[in-house]
């Protein structure tokens, strides 16, 4: 059982760092932060905009992390870029296609493309089959996502989310059908077979980053000022941590 | 439309604060209610399952009707799928015969897509090297190559001494250990901010424009 103070700690900080980043949001509406050019980043905004060009369209997998389990944050940062990818194309005829090896993150996924369908005011009729679910062990969820890549006209992959090794066999085929891939995951040896096989790579806490970078609104690009806070403070708290040890108090 | 975006806006509020404090503060009511709201959340991720093998089928049926490529493997998959559901229905998923399908079929069909991507990952290294060749890249295949080495016996020599007893441990538990942390502890920050945009509402995975 964690002792109180320990858990008041916990969740002191978090409320702060929620405030934090609602303070920043609303303080640098105005003049809203810069950030360091990520090339990967810079390569996703020229192929949104050649897949609008050409009627082409992007596929996104945003991997088989569980809603309840504890990799579920970077199935939502795959879903807050899906939500902004499908407003950028929705001048396209074809509307990106979002790939799941996770029941409940499928269905996240018809959501938020239907949500982005209705804002964008087309008058087609929404297709609920552009969320798929195509396999619920790892490798079934990447076999059934390859016809995809093949078959259906897709120009770009991106891939945002939890995967395990299986990732290597999307990344081959994206690689084949010569399309532009831009990846990251949480998981460390996915970010190992990525590393060697991916076109553009982000790694670690950089797949949390993809909405401020996709211009998603002023909270991403707090929440990126605040992540880097929170990284001084673990870097103070762990060189704290070497000093005392040092001395022999802990 | 936007009654319902905002009622589950405010839901997904409640319900997320209401859990985070329950994990913060481990006494009652949170700690309970933060138990029971999982439990839920875990029984609805079960029969989200069966919607999603509904989606699935859904998108299969779509592939047969417009006599799109490969059409036949959508038939295929969908009578498997229809025979494995029934099977496991009228069985039970402990069965010996539902044991053997798996392990008959889903566990070989799996390990062949492993042997697979062994090979495209040898591929991918080479390609990397034309298509990334900086210093990274030439110590990221070094770093494989050396690990290789210290962890498979090679033929007639067996075992390499020194890399296998020195460099392979002080690489992967020194050197990778540290940098995995690293990466670890911002994977965790990011983690952090995420959750707390969908408190905050930024993020609606669950919908609402």
């Amino acid at each position: 059982m964690t002792p109180l103070w320990l858990g008041l700690v916990g969740l002191v900080l978090v409320l702060v760092s929620g405030g934090a980043m609602l303070g920043l949001a609303v303080l640098r509406r105005k003049t809203p932060p810069t950030f360091r050019e990520i090339a990967a980043f810079q390569r996703l905004q020229d192929a949104i905009g050649r897949a609008v060009e050409d009627g082409s369209r992007l596929h996104l997998s945003l991997g088989r992390g569980g809603l309840v389990s504890p990799q579920n944050a970077s199935a939502l940062a795959g879903l807050s870029a899906l939500r902004r990818l499908a407003s950028l194309t929705s001048a396209s005829d074809n509307p990106p296609v979002a790939t799941a090896g996770d029941a409940g993150l499928a269905m996240l996924s018809q959501e938020t493309l239907y949500s982005a369908h209705l804002a964008s005011l087309v008058t087609t009729a929404f297709d609920p089959t552009t969320g798929r679910l195509t396999g619920l062990t790892p490798f079934s969820y990447a076999a059934g996502a390859l016809p995809i890549l093949s078959d259906e006209n897709i120009s770009a992959s991106i891939l945002l989310g939890n995967f395990g090794p299986e990732v290597g066999l999307l990344t081959e085929a994206d690689e084949r059908q010569g399309m532009f891939t831009l990846a990251a995951s949480d998981s460390l040896s996915a970010q190992a077979i990525l590393y060697a096989s991916a076109e553009e790579l982000l790694i670690g806490e950089e797949l949390f980053a993809s909405g401020a970078y996709l211009n998603a609104g002023p909270l991403h690009k707090s929440s990126l000022i605040v992540q880097d806070w929170l990284r001084w403070l673990v870097i103070v708290a762990l060189l704290l941590g070497f000093v005392l040890k040092l001395a022999g108090v802990l | 439309m936007k009654l319902r975006g905002l009622l589950s806006t405010a839901f997904a509020i409640a319900f997320g604060l209401i859990v985070l404090l329950g994990y913060f503060l481990e006494f009652q009511p949170f700690y309970g209610l933060r138990l029971i709201f999982v439990e839920w959340a875990v029984i609805l991720a079960g029969f989200a399952v069966l919607v999603g093998l509904g989606n699935l089928v859904t998108v299969h049926i779509k592939k047969i009707r417009a006599r799109e490529k490969g059409g036949f493997y959508g038939l295929l998959l969908i009578f498997s799928l229809l025979m494995t559901f029934l099977a496991g229905l009228a069985w039970g998923p402990e069965h010996p015969n539902m044991v053997l399908l798996f392990r008959t079929v889903q566990f070989p069909v799996e390990a062949s897509l492993m042997a697979l991507l062994t090979v495209s990952l040898a591929y991918a290294s080479v390609r990397m090297l034309r298509r990334r060749l900086n210093l990274f890249s030439v110590v990221f295949l070094g770093t494989v190559l050396v690990i290789l080495l210290g962890t498979a016996s090679l033929p007639l020599l067996g075992d390499v001494p020194f890399v296998g007893d020195w460099v392979r441990p002080f690489v992967s538990q020194v050197i990778a250990g540290a940098g995995a942390r690293g990466i670890l502890i911002g994977v965790a920050l990011g983690t952090l901010t995420t959750g707390l945009r969908v408190l905050l509402g930024a993020d609606r995975p669950y919908g609402g424009k």
